[in-house]
């Protein structure tokens, strides 16, 4: 049977932690950022890379869902067609609040090499983005540490914050 | 869209034109040179009306009229042996010729041989589907359709295919613009938003290569991180990239870098 030993010369002899609601809120909230799996072109396969074992997203806590119901991050990566504007609206809408937006790639922050008639000019003129990340496409690296960035972000703000909308749409 | 200009327009004129220059053409052979397709040919003329027939790049090309291409298409496939249409699309010829060049590019494999049939249509006109006779001219035609506007009668579902069943305009006429038209450039706002959005959206920025350093509200230069709005003036101090605050996060030990190791070597 497991032991819980009590170091009694620590935390006033009690198996107690004390921190503040924001922090325990926010580092829960950070360290388990469940993506939206949502590869839309060449990008996709290095979001795949970056959950795959090499560069293994699960240790952040970032496991990626196919439902946007279940998901706090949506890492849009590759090129959104005008077709497709549509469900990226909704799929967003569908995303439980609080809820965070990745941009991922040229394609996906303005289009990208994609100057023409079928392709949206940056994702953010359909949904709101917190996080461009450039390249073309950009390394499984460069989605990690956009992950840890979105994690300090998540941090910096306050967990009890009304999520304000960034468009008043 | 854009009206049709001649291409011979004064502003695109070069200064110098080679009188004697005569434009490279794909050399063109007479039918007889190969004996299968000069009997395919025989078969072709015996029922249907041929306008012209050359082999280039050892692939048979015949023209016929329009109104024939379902039963050309069928006395290929069922007597000839052309058991495969590979391609087929639309060639816009409307500043030159008022029309489009229809092509259907055969394969036989028995014969080891190409073939193209082709013929010219009006602007507007409509052609005979061959989605009966061959099950790959079904997302084709609709392609063709969506492409150049060009509709095929008998098609069993005469709808866009790539583009967005409400889309206006077709894309791959020569007068579309590569960057679309108005309709195009407001698409996704206009049905997501609706028009009154267009003002607080504002209009696409199409030079994606316009980056302003001197910009801190979109840009952040990496390593010279500074707070959103701050004027910039091209000597920021070099920000040490950390992974956690200072004062360290819940639970999770911080790194540190003194005692880290960097992996040089990739085969490790
Ligand atoms: S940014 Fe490059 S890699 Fe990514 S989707 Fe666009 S073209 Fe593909």
């Amino acid at each position: 049977m497991a032991q819980h030993k009590v170091n009694y010369t620590q935390s006033g002899g009690l198996p107690v932690a004390l921190t503040s609601i924001d922090k325990i809120v926010n580092w829960g909230r950070s360290n388990s950022i469940w993506a939206l799996t949502y590869g839309l072109a060449c990008c996709g396969i290095e979001m795949m890379a970056s959950g795959a074992s090499r560069y293994d997203f699960d240790r952040f806590g970032t496991i990626f869902r196919a439902s946007p119901r279940q998901a706090d991050v949506m890492i849009v990566a590759g090129t959104l067609t005008k077709k497709h504007a549509e469900f990226i609206k909704r799929l967003y809408d569908q995303m439980t609040e609080p809820r965070w937006v990745i941009s991922m790639g040229s394609c996906a922050n303005t289009g990208g090499m994609f100057n023409t008639y079928a392709t949206v000019q940056g994702v953010d003129r359909v949904i709101p983005v917190d996080l461009y990340l450039p390249g073309c496409a950009p390394r499984p690296e460069t989605l990690q540490y956009g992950v840890m960035l979105l994690q300090q972000k998540i941090r910096a703000n306050k967990a009890s914050r009304a999520q304000v909308a960034k468009r008043l749409m | 869209m854009r009206v049709y200009k001649p291409k011979d327009n004064v502003q695109k004129k070069a200064y110098y034109s080679d009188r004697f220059f005569i434009s490279p053409q794909v050399p063109k052979f007479d039918v007889e040179s190969d004996e299968v397709f000069a009997k395919d040919l025989e078969a072709i003329k015996a029922k249907f009306e041929v306008k012209e027939a050359y082999i280039q790049v050892e692939q048979m090309v015949v023209f016929i009229n329009p109104e024939d291409n379902f039963k050309v298409l069928e006395l290929l496939k069922n007597d000839l042996e052309y058991t495969q249409l590979s391609e087929m699309s639309a060639i816009d010829w409307l500043a030159d010729k008022q029309g489009f060049e229809i092509f259907y590019q055969m394969l036989s494999m028995n014969k080891r041989k190409r073939l193209r049939i082709k013929m010219f249509i009006k602007n507007g006109e409509a052609v005979n589907s061959v989605e009966k006779l061959f099950r790959s001219a079904d997302w084709s035609e609709r392609e063709m359709f969506d492409m150049f506007g060009i509709e095929a009668n008998n098609h069993p579902f005469m709808k866009r295919i790539l583009m967005p069943y409400d889309w206006k305009g077709h894309p791959l006429l020569k007068t579309y613009p590569l960057e679309g038209d108005e309709f195009a450039a407001w698409y996704e706002v206009d049905k997501i938003f609706g028009k009154e959005a267009r003002d607080i959206i504002g209009p696409e920025l199409r030079d994606t290569a316009k980056v302003d350093r001197y910009d801190s509200d979109r840009f952040v230069r990496l390593g010279h991180e500074v707070p959103k709005g701050t004027t910039i003036t091209g000597n920021e101090p070099k920000v040490e990239q950390n992974y956690q605050e200072e004062d360290g996060v819940f639970l999770v030990k911080k790194l540190n870098k003194k005692d880290s190791v960097i992996v040089t070597d990739p085969q490790r």
